[in-house]
């Protein structure tokens, strides 16, 4: 089912911290329309707990959290309001 | 939309995350234009934040030079700018914290004669003077141009904040439809004042210039913010539209800008 995300836009903020991943993908999710998604590549381990809390409270849907290697994150977030 | 820099995500990334500002709002901040009435108490902590905040253009107006017992308040100046106009130490002041904003240093007097043209491009007004004369003249010119105002006023250790958003709610006559006689309301040179009070007050007016950028929150319209420094307490009080305004009411009276200064010893 995961694989029918159609993803919108990507970003990779590997090597960035908290808060400038946040930071960045707030700004990603600004650029995009409602409704389209939104997938965010990283390596911070704290961002990948506190990008889908922050993004929730936000008022976005979180689709995926996945670490897809030993460093590696992917986040799919749909954009859910402006 | 168009990129911020590296230093600009760094510099306004608390901005950024809040969910009320963002990418979009903090571009709002930088693309507004502010002007500011008085390089003192209020004008200094108003515009430092302002500054701080990323306000793109600043305009201020004072025509006094620094002294020694500005320094117990007014916090944009210095020991080093004694003797200089309060606008361009503030000036200096302001761009050393954020270069990515340009202040508009205006050494002179606020009048009838310059200040339509002054405030015409501005998006917000802000009051931080401390006389009369100056207060009516503002409002005055705000409404007739429909500029929001904040209007802010100290003396001792009470402060007074309100927003003036003209064809939505009060204006200053509204509250105080004619200027007191002279003498009756002390300065502060007379009177004195708490130097804190002045950050307090500066910053609720800062906070409310962000909002009207932003578009966010409530401002204080139709309402009068107090607060008492020695209770320690805020207290907001209602400020009808008075529809026989002499200014913003049905059929005004006021229609534009007289002498100001008529009967008023020279306030500096």
């Amino acid at each position: 089912m995961e694989k029918d995300i159609k993803i919108d836009k990507k970003i990779n903020i590997k090597g960035l911290i908290c808060p400038y991943t946040f930071v960045k993908s707030k700004l990603a999710i600004e650029d995009i329309e409602v409704g389209q998604a939104l997938e965010i590549l990283l390596d911070y381990e704290e961002a990948s707990r506190s990008i889908p809390k922050s993004m929730e409270d936000h008022g976005q849907k979180v689709l995926k959290v996945e670490k897809i290697n030993d460093t590696d994150w992917i986040i799919v977030v749909r954009k859910e309001k402006e | 939309m168009s990129e911020f820099t590296e230093d600009q995500l760094q510099r306004y990334s608390r901005h950024i995350i809040l969910p009320e500002v963002g990418g979009k709002g903090q571009k709002k901040l930088l693309n507004a234009k502010v002007f500011i009435v008085g390089a003192g108490g209020l004008g200094c902590p108003v515009g430092y934040y302002l500054a701080a905040a990323g306000v793109g253009t600043i305009a201020m107006i004072d025509n006094d030079e620094v002294e020694l017992s500005n320094l117990q308040r007014q916090i944009a100046h210095s020991v080093k700018t004694l003797g200089k106009p309060k606008v361009e130490s503030a000036k200096n002041t302001f761009e050393s914290l954020n270069p990515d904003v340009n202040v508009i240093a205006l050494k002179q007097r606020i009048s009838k004669d310059n200040i339509m043209d002054l405030i015409k491009d501005a998006d917000v007004v802000i009051d931080g003077s401390d006389n009369f004369p100056t207060r009516y003249l503002v409002n005055d010119a705000c409404v007739l141009l429909k500029k929001p105002l904040v209007s802010g006023a100290i003396l001792r250790f009470e402060g007074q904040v309100t927003t003036i958003v003209p064809g939505e709610g009060h204006c200053y006559r509204c509250l105080f439809e004619e200027m007191p006689p002279a003498g009756l309301v002390p300065s502060c040179q007379e009177a004195g004042v708490i130097g804190a009070i002045t950050g307090v007050v500066g910053s609720l007016q800062a906070i409310e210039v962000a909002k009207l950028i932003l578009g966010k929150g409530d401002v204080l319209k139709n309402t009068l913010l107090i607060y008492d420094a020695l209770k320690t307490t805020f207290r907001r009080v209602k400020v009808p539209k008075n529809p026989d305004c002499p200014v913003c009411g049905n059929n005004p009276t006021i229609k534009e800008l007289t002498d100001y200064d008529a009967g008023y010893c020279s306030v500096r």
